[in-house]
Parts: C-alpha cells; sequence; structure tokens
C-alpha cells in the first residue's frame, strides 16, 4: 500500500468519526425527546395520550423499517436543501441522523420502560410535576441503561457511515468499497474493516464501561 | 396517640370501580370512614380485599369512582393538577418496595423531595440529613441504597417521607417485605414518629400482629367493603363480624386434627389483668369439669398484655352451663366458636 492510501484511510477515519459522532448526537438531540414522549404517553403513565403516542410510534416504525440504503437515497432532495450538495461527509449527516432518529428513540424508549414503575409512584406520591418525574426521577434512574444503548447507537451509525460510501459519502466506507472492492486492492479491504472493527470495539467498551461506573445497584 | 378529634381525612361513600371490557372490579365499595388527627390508623384485609386500592385514593393517586375524599378540609377530587401536587406534599408516603432511587446516594434520595418543591439547597442537605439522624442512618449518608438492607432502605424510605414535614404518613404495607425482628424495629421507629412529631400515620397490612402492636384504631376491609372499625382494644376483644374475625382468630390449622364436630369450643379473650389469675385452673376446681385447652397464645395490643384461649367443653350440656356460668360470674369475654369459623381462616 502506498503513501497516498495511507494518507487517505488517515482522513477516511477523522470523516467516519465526523460523521458518526456529529449524527449520532444530532439524532440524541431528536431521539431523546421523542423516546420520553413515548413511554409517558404510553396507556397508564403520567402523560396517557393515546392519539400523539399511535401516530409517533407508527411514524418511528415506518422511518425504522426502510433500509438505510434507500433512506440515503430518497432524502438526496432533502440533503440538497439543508447542505446544498447530496455527495460528502456533510451531506452523509443529514440522512444518517434521519435515520437513526427512531433508533435512538426506540432505544431511549426500552431504557425508561425499565424503571419500575414503584419509582414513578414514588415521585408522584411526593407531589412532583411530570417534568420533575422524567428528568429528577427516570431519567437518573435508567441513566446507565441509556448509556448503554448511545454505545450500540454509535456502532450502528458506524455501520450505516460506511453504506454512504455507496452513494458519494466520505469515510472509511467509501474507500473499501472504492479501493477495496472496485478496484481488488484486498489489502485497502481488509485494512479499512479491520479499523472499522477496532472503532466499534471501543465505542462498546467505553459506553460498557462508563454505564458499569454509573450502576449502582 | 390521638388527643383532639378532629379528622384530616374524611372518607363519603368512596367507591373505585375498574372497568375492563367484559369485567368490573368493584375494589373499593361504598367505604366512609374518619382518621383522626394524631393517630396511627390501621387499615387491615386480606390481600385483593381493596386495602391498596382505598389507601391510594387518599393522596388521589387513584381516582374515585364516586364518593369524596377530604383530606384537611379540601375535597382532593376537585383539586386542579397542580392544587394536588401541592397538597400532595403534605402527605407522605412508603411502600413495600422501598422504591428508594437506586441511582442516587442515600442523602440524594433523601433530598428529592425538598428538590422538587424547590427548597434552597443549603436547607435540602441540612435537612436531609437531620432526618436522616431520626431514623438513626446518618452514617450511610452518602451510601447507594443496594448497599444497604431491607429495613435499612425502608428507613431511608422514612427519612424521605418525613423531609417535607407531611401532615400525615401513608404506609402501603410497608412492613410486609420485612423479617419479624426488622418489622418490630421499623414499627417502633414509626410509633417514636408519631408521638415526637404527632405525625397522623395510616397502616395498610394483612398481618394483624402489625395492627395490634401500634395502631390506636384499625378498620377492617372485606371484599372492597368496611366491615367494622374502631379502637383496637374494642376490634380485638370482641369482633363482630366474620372477617373481624377471621384476622383475629389465630390461624390455628391444627384445629382440624381434632375431632371437634360434636364437642362445643369457645374463646377466651383475657386482658392484662384477669389474665394474672389462674382461671382454667380455678375453673377446673370449682367446678369440678374437665376442659381442653385446644390452642392458647398472648398478643400485646396497645401496650396491654392479652390472650386469647381455644377450649374445648365437656360433653354434657350441665356440665357446659357450669363451666359457662362460672367465666361469666368471673367477668372474662367469651364467645363460642364454631368449626368453618376457625378452618375458614
Amino acid at each position: 500500500m502506498t503513501e497516498t492510501i495511507w494518507k487517505m484511510i488517515g482522513s477516511g477515519v477523522i470523516e467516519t468519526l465526523q460523521m458518526t459522532v456529529v449524527s449520532t448526537v444530532l439524532a440524541y438531540l431528536a431521539g431523546l425527546p421523542l423516546g420520553v414522549l413515548l413511554v409517558v404517553t404510553g396507556k397508564g403513565h403520567i402523560l396517557q395520550n393515546r392519539v400523539v403516542n399511535a401516530i409517533l410510534g407508527t411514524v418511528m416504525n415506518i422511518v425504522r423499517s426502510v433500509p438505510f440504503l434507500i433512506l440515503l437515497v430518497v432524502l438526496v432532495p432533502f440533503t440538497r436543501l439543508v447542505t446544498g450538495s447530496s455527495i460528502g461527509t456533510t451531506a452523509t449527516i443529514v440522512p444518517l441522523t434521519v435515520g437513526t432518529i427512531p433508533i435512538v428513540a426506540r432505544m431511549v424508549e426500552s431504557s425508561l420502560k425499565e424503571v419500575p414503575p414503584g419509582i414513578i409512584e414514588a415521585a408522584e406520591s411526593m407531589g412532583a410535576s411530570p417534568a420533575s418525574v422524567i428528568f429528577r426521577f427516570i431519567i437518573p434512574e435508567a441513566m446507565p441503561s441509556l448509556l448503554l444503548g448511545g454505545a450500540i447507537n454509535l456502532a450502528t451509525v458506524l455501520g450505516y457511515s460506511a453504506m454512504a460510501g455507496c452513494i458519494g459519502g466520505g469515510g472509511l466506507g467509501a474507500i473499501a468499497l472504492n479501493y477495496g472492492w472496485y478496484r481488488y486492492q484486498t489489502d485497502v479491504l481488509l485494512v479499512t474493516v479491520i479499523i472499522l472493527v477496532l472503532i466499534v470495539q471501543i465505542f462498546q467498551e467505553a459506553g460498557t464501561i462508563l454505564a458499569a461506573k454509573k450502576r449502582h445497584s | 396517640m390521638y388527643t383532639s378529634q378532629s379528622a384530616l381525612f374524611q372518607l363519603r361513600n368512596v367507591s373505585k370501580i375498574f372497568r375492563s371490557k367484559d369485567l368490573e372490579v368493584r375494589a373499593v365499595d361504598d367505604i366512609s370512614l374518619d382518621i383522626f388527627q394524631g393517630e396511627i390508623f390501621g387499615i387491615i384485609g386480606m390481600s385483593g380485599a381493596g386495602k391498596s386500592t382505598l389507601v391510594r385514593t387518599l393522596n388521589r393517586l387513584e381516582d374515585v369512582t364516586s364518593g369524596q375524599v377530604i383530606f384537611d378540609g379540601q375535597v382532593l377530587g376537585d383539586l386542579s393538577g397542580k392544587e394536588l401536587r401541592l397538597v400532595r406534599r403534605s402527605m407522605a408516603m412508603i411502600f413495600q418496595g422501598f422504591n428508594l432511587l437506586t441511582q442516587k446516594t442515600v442523602l440524594a434520595n433523601v433530598m428529592l423531595p425538598m428538590k422538587i418543591a424547590h427548597v434552597p439547597r443549603d436547607e435540602q442537605k441540612e435537612r436531609a440529613l437531620q432526618m436522616l439522624k431520626v431514623v438513626g442512618l446518618e452514617s450511610k449518608a452518602s451510601a447507594w441504597p443496594a448497599q444497604l438492607s431491607g429495613g435499612q432502605r425502608q428507613r431511608v424510605a422514612i427519612a424521605r417521607a418525613l423531609a417535607m414535614n407531611p401532615k400525615v404518613l401513608l404506609c402501603d404495607e410497608a412492613t410486609s417485605a420485612l423479617d419479624p425482628k426488622i418489622t418490630e424495629e421499623i414499627l417502633s421507629l414509626l410509633r417514636d414518629i408519631n408521638k415526637k412529631m404527632n405525625l397522623t400515620i395510616v397502616i395498610i397490612t394483612h398481618e394483624m400482629s402489625v395492627v395490634e402492636r401500634i395502631c390506636d384504631r384499625v378498620a377492617i376491609i372485606s371484599e372492597g367493603r368496611l366491615a367494622e372499625i374502631g379502637s383496637v382494644k374494642e376490634i380485638f376483644t370482641s369482633p363482630k363480624t366474620e372477617a373481624a374475625k377471621h384476622l383475629i382468630l389465630p390461624a390455628e390449622k391444627e384445629l382440624n386434627q381434632f375431632d371437634i364436630t360434636d364437642r362445643r369450643c369457645i374463646r377466651i379473650v383475657f386482658d392484662g389483668r384477669e389474665a394474672s389469675e389462674p382461671l382454667i385452673a380455678n375453673l377446673v376446681e370449682a367446678t369440678g369439669e374437665k376442659v381442653n385447652i385446644l390452642c392458647a397464645n398472648t398478643k400485646s395490643v396497645g401496650g396491654v398484655g392479652f390472650g386469647q384461649m381455644i377450649v374445648e367443653l365437656p360433653k354434657e350440656n350441665e356440665a357446659v352451663e357450669r363451666v359457662l356460668k362460672y367465666i361469666r360470674e368471673k367477668g372474662v369475654n367469651f364467645h363460642e366458636v364454631h368449626l368453618e369459623e376457625v378452618k375458614g381462616v
């Protein structure tokens, strides 16, 4: 492998990390409140609302069931509208974020549902407002599980970001595809795959350690 | 003990009906009762009797289907969400499962109710430490709930409940998950708090021993209805309803071993005064009739020792009359026990 290719892989790593981290953070900004909403509007919960819950659940399921590669293509006009381009690292962040929001929302929902109903009952008996119940009871109690979910989501987004290589996105995925696959440079393919595996490992380990450190039960 | 008779809670024809598709459950059925300021009030019943639903209507964790719950002069059903939250700050609750936040320290748990009420932070900490001292756990302030035993966790829950200086403490099976020794400790702590702070306490339980140990008055709930209400002593010595008798009679399943279908049995209840006299020995001596003691036990009810005994009477009717006459003359409380009554326990 030439020096140029190594340099390219180096910037690919940075692009991949950019795409992954920025998209995940953006997806959490939207997905966390949506996940909370999914839980608290559920049956018998503090802000029970059947209509909101049903609509939200359905939209999340629809977006989640569209294969990411298709979503990439479908969202091209929208991406162009937001970033002015439909190719490159920045452009990839748009579909990555949109595709990840429902995954984050469902992950958050399942973490928050682990909080025993007794905790919520105790909160209500203390005279906690719905906002207090959410921010002072449910979220702190679900924190270890939320962190673990965060690590899983990062790894998922990383996998998605590699797919973006197909339609002109940047990052390691694009390098693996263009050099490793189309130009039969097996060594490039191998190296990029190994790096991707390593990054996922690091994310997952960091999440697990952080969650374990936070968990007191 | 309660001195004034002003009612903190007034329940007026409270009913709670749970409806599902084709099933209707009357969990609470037309219950009216008063809970007085400063007393320890017990609500006892078998599991499924509706007592947990009833206690949840007291702080409106459960809305009533009909009737009114009046707390401190306010009809809870009329309050808006915000008003209700303010009222709830003056009514604390502890639970069978403790319901502490596992991801917060003991101190942070006790500070929570004050945090919700926007009490200044310094004051939160100071008062939380003070409450931990009341329950004897000031040394555990920085521990995590998972590091504590069940009894300690319930103490933390009590400290948390007391933090906002409530008017009433609702205890929902608060000792049911604890062993007898720890139960005893928690109950005496509650007794102390009741006396020192003149705090009204409502205790939901299925264990008669809890009621006997600390309650002033008790309501017996059976199938959602109020079966009997009165002072613990009253109900213990002369239970009128079947539901009350079921709870108070010792669960002598062994009685089934005896063939007493053809014999008459009586349940004798003595209080501390009468227990000092050897009633049975004197009875045998005075009447010359032999009675058979099937079971006996003693309990402390409101600080007075009570003994109860189930005695099998002689076969002959004349002899039975002589025995009953003697006991009556001695002024000892007794009533006839029917086998079904015992078997039903």
